[in-house]
């Protein structure tokens, strides 16, 4: 026995500090969700440029429509470009306040990112221990995934319907998740843990936003749809962002996460190998992180399937993201398995 | 336990031919032949493989639910017992054994079928594409979802000539004249890029299938093994020094690599104070270890997360627990037992551990006790004795002393953790014992607790499918990545001279996959062409405005 190593290195002072930060992120994060509703709910619905989409045709009607016909003038010869089939109806409601808000969520996440490195130097370790870190380092990923649409596909109308799962994670993790800052135990000394549970929570981050955009896009599909019929469409469901930029959002993220969680499925069967001696033993979390990926795979080739796009795909795409927080939370707290850690 | 088993009845196709019929409506009246090949149609479909892909995913949550024979067989017996109305159901069903279980396997097997039917042709449509050139110019170009058109004054040739040398990244076939049978001179280049998109499509599922192999030969030749080894002691690879053993079918006593080690050492520390006392630290063991007995002697330091490799076979530590020592004396004074005796953690971090000594040979009379070592013992508040700590800071045994027959010889067989007493009685209890301590009991013989040792839960593992899996993995994600993000995309250009000495310019740009921002690209890509070809154009410049 060797009771000298065993003194765990807690340095107090930066899990105080650590501390202190998730109550500034949460108040910092509600405040940008206020400003996010504001926009949401008031902002003028006006047509979006969408990423680098549509061909720039001089003029400021962007995003040309079928069979639109434009001439570039330039110094000397004339390009006549014609498009079909871009989308035309790219609208989202904006607001002066959303600017603020996105500022306020930049503010939110970097000290939900120093939250997480403060706690990981406070116990001198990866900062994804247990439930209550990997809910915040989530959260900061899902968030990440934001603030990158929203820099560069403009997607910032998407900030309350991501900042809204954000928080209430937030608050599940400080009210019923929280733990203090401790080491591990001897099963989680690898350095597979930043392989595996990295990958693991950044693409849990990203599909969490996939999922966001997809509700967002059944609420907007329906509104578009009784528009189609003549109906009136009033308050806030007549502001949501056009379906088209919500559904090719969802599906960008699904596609970055799910080559992503494939690798932390792998990853993760490189590590069991390891740790228990085989690299797939049909432990519940190996069993639902698997029907998690079969799940987002029929959502993938449904979205490459003519009579499947469209609302058909994006419930699959939903039935996975439930899959994944069934993994998430209920199969560390109903089922007893190698992975709980909770 | 094999999976594959069920693989030699289904991969024929009259089996998926009787389910797929019933479940996609009424059949068209056709020949025996034109049945199955609609049948296979049917299977090879997305749809049928989005069905299955859905069932194999519903069919996996049974098996995250209720216990698992492969993976506690003790739960399951357990579960029926508390169920026995409906645990034998569940058990005819296979949901004891979900993922073994022939429905299971056919719904995989049927899947992969139906995937390898889509795969190759696909494949073998791809290679054809590889090879053959890129499709010819349209017509019509203005009718592609991106057109363009501008005049310059290069000639027809350069204007071909340049806009191969910008379209980087295609395979680009210029092709002279026009079909139509065009009047005036020109050209035109067709070029596409993009094949990786398929060419990771098919390299994905082919991974899949060869993961797939690669699972059901491991379960072939592979063997799985589980014993305790007290401190000190040795251990070689042979089934009987197993306490548990799972070979796979085709795995045979004389298969296992001739490996021994020894237990050296072994360490464990706890967390000593604090919030989180007794939170395990590390384990770690050392072992002396020959690969066959032919090899030399080396050592090993074995540790959770970190294996022994040794001649193909793994060996892991997976756990810890106390073999107290003892030593028994008849009433003549003569030592009939003394051992290490491994006892099992009750499951509380704290190592209350329960454990059995049985003592055949002490005369007519078997003696047998039953025992709880506390490795900490402390009182609680409540007056019972318990174990504040996983180390042994205070470490404690009690022991019940039966006198009787074990029943060692009845030929059932026993459970070292467990005494059976039918046939014994209880003779008397002890007081708590440090070691060193001796217990007299009525008879003159004696127990005494001499000690306490650390035994290791390991495991050994043989599976020759591990790395092929690992490498049919690793190769599914870099197809994934390429049919993910590889954007495949056609560009055709055509130059056609006009009778003023100027040649009109047509773009058009086709991608396969509905990115916006192939758009913008193709649209550089016109800028480029009529920028460069200004330029060249420049000394005899006039106003090419329209």
């Amino acid at each position: 026995m060797q009771p000298l190593a065993a003194q765990p290195a807690i340095n107090q002072n930066l899990a105080s500090v650590s501390d202190g930060l998730i109550i500034a992120m949460i108040v910092c994060y509600a405040v940008a969700l206020f400003l996010f509703a504001i926009e949401a709910a008031y902002g003028r619905r006006e047509r979006l440029q969408a990423e680098r989409s549509a061909v720039p045709t001089g003029g400021a009607t962007a995003g040309a429509g079928e069979g639109d016909i434009a001439t570039l003038g330039r110094d000397s010869g004339a390009v006549k470009v014609k498009v079909r089939g871009e989308r035309g109806d790219a609208k989202a409601p904006r607001h002066v306040l959303g600017a603020v808000a996105l500022v306020v969520t930049v503010v939110a996440f970097v000290l939900n990112a120093a939250q997480v490195v403060t706690r990981g130097l406070a116990a001198d370790r990866w900062p994804w221990g247990n439930m209550f870190e990997f809910v915040v380092a989530i959260c900061l990923c899902a968030v990440g995934a934001f603030l990158f649409a929203a820099l560069r596909y403009k997607a910032r109308y998407l900030g309350t319907f991501v900042l809204v799962p954000v928080l209430l994670l937030l608050g599940i993790a400080a009210r019923w998740l929280y733990s203090e800052a401790g080491p591990l135990i001897p099963a989680l000394h690898s350095y597979w843990i930043a392989i595996h549970v990295s990958a693991a929570i950044i693409a849990t981050g990203a599909f969490l936003v996939a999922g966001s955009a997809a509700i967002t896009y059944l609420l907007s599909s329906r509104t578009e749809a009784k528009r189609a019929r003549g109906e009136q469409v009033t308050g806030i469901a007549a502001r949501l962002p056009s379906p088209e930029l919500l559904d090719r959002l969802s599906h960008r993220f699904i596609l970055f996460a799910f080559p992503l969680w494939t690798f932390a499925i792998i990853a993760g069967a490189v590590w069991a190998d390891e740790a228990w001696g085989r690299f797939w033993g049909w432990d519940p979390k190996e069993v639902w992180s698997f029907i998690t990926w079969v799940v987002y795979a029929a959502y993938l080739h449904a979205r490459a399937t003519a009579g499947w796009r469209g609302s058909k795909a994006t419930w699959i795409g939903l039935v996975g993201f439930a899959c994944l927080l069934f993994n998430f939370f209920a199969v560390n707290y109903i089922f007893s398995g190698l992975h709980s850690y909770a | 336990m094999t999976p594959i088993k069920q693989s030699q009845s289904t991969p024929s196709t009259e089996p998926a031919s009787t389910e797929t019929a019933t479940a996609a409506g009424s059949p068209p009246a056709l020949s025996p032949l034109g049945w199955l090949r609609w049948a296979w149609r049917t299977l090879t479909s997305m749809r049928t493989a989005l069905i299955l892909l859905f069932l194999l995913a519903v069919g996996a949550i049974p098996g995250s639910i209720l216990p698992q024979n492969s993976v506690s067989s003790g739960q399951v017996s357990d579960y029926i017992a508390e169920h026995p109305e409906l645990g034998p159901w569940l058990d005819r069903l296979y949901l004891f054994d979900v993922y073994s279980s022939p429905w299971y396997a056919a719904i995989y097997l049927l899947l992969f079928v139906s995937l390898t039917g889509c795969v190759l042709p696909r494949a073998k449509a791809h290679y054809r594409a590889m090879r053959a050139r890129p499709p010819k110019t349209p017509r019509h170009l203005s009718r592609l979802p991106y057109s363009a058109t501008f005049t310059t004054a290069a000639a027809p040739e350069t204007v071909l000539q340049r806009a191969r040398a910008h379209l980087k990244g295609y395979r680009a076939d210029t092709s002279p004249a026009e079909p139509g049978g065009q009047t005036a001179a020109g050209g035109s280049v067709a070029a596409e890029k993009g094949y990786l998109r398929e060419t990771g499509n098919v390299l994905f599922h082919l991974a899949l299938l060869a993961l797939l192999i690669a699972l059901g030969a491991g379960s072939f030749l592979g063997y799985r093994g589980n014993m305790l080894v007290v401190e000190g002691d040795g251990f070689a690879n042979t089934v009987p020094s197993y306490d548990a053993f799972y070979p796979g079918s085709s795995v045979d006593a004389a298969d296992l690599q001739p490996f021994s080690f020894t237990v050296d050492d072994f360490q464990a520390t706890f967390i000593e104070e604090g919030r989180l006392t007794g939170q395990a630290q590390s384990y770690s063991a050392d072992l002396t270890y020959r690969a066959s007995p032919e090899s030399p002697e080396r050592s090993h330091h074995l540790q959770v997360n970190h294996p022994l490799p040794v001649n193909g076979a793994q060996v892991y530590l997976l756990g810890h627990g106390y073999a107290p020592n003892f030593r028994v004396t008849d009433a003549e004074g003569q030592v009939v037992f003394d051992q290490a005796v491994p006892f099992l953690n009750r499951g509380e971090s704290n190592f209350t551990s329960d454990g059995v000594i049985k003592v055949p040979d002490i005369g007519p009379e078997q003696l047998g006790f039953r025992a709880v070592f506390l490795p900490s013992a402390a009182t609680a508040d409540n007056g019972d004795l318990v174990s504040d700590f996983p180390g042994p800071r205070n470490p404690t045994v009690t022991l019940e002393a039966y006198q009787g027959d074990l029943g060692l010889d009845s030929g059932q067989p026993q459970s070292v953790y467990q005494l059976y007493t039918q046939q014994m009685e209880q003779i008397d209890s002890s007081e708590s014992l440090q070691p060193g301590d001796t217990w007299e009991l009525p008879d003159g013989s004696s127990i005494t607790f001499t000690g306490v040792s650390d035994y290791i839960s390991m495991q050994v593992t043989s599976n020759p499918a591990r790395l092929p899996a690992l490498l049919s993995a690793a190769v599914a994600v870099l197809g994934l990545l390429c049919t993910l993000f590889v954007q495949p995309r056609r560009v055709w250009v055509r130059a056609r001279a006009g009778g003023d000495g100027t040649t009109t310019v047509e773009v058009g740009g086709l991608a396969k996959t509905d990115t916006p921002a192939t758009n913008a690209d193709f649209h550089e890509f016109t800028l480029r062409l009529s920028d460069d070809l200004r330029e060249r154009a420049a000394p005899e410049q006039g106003s090419e405005k329209e």
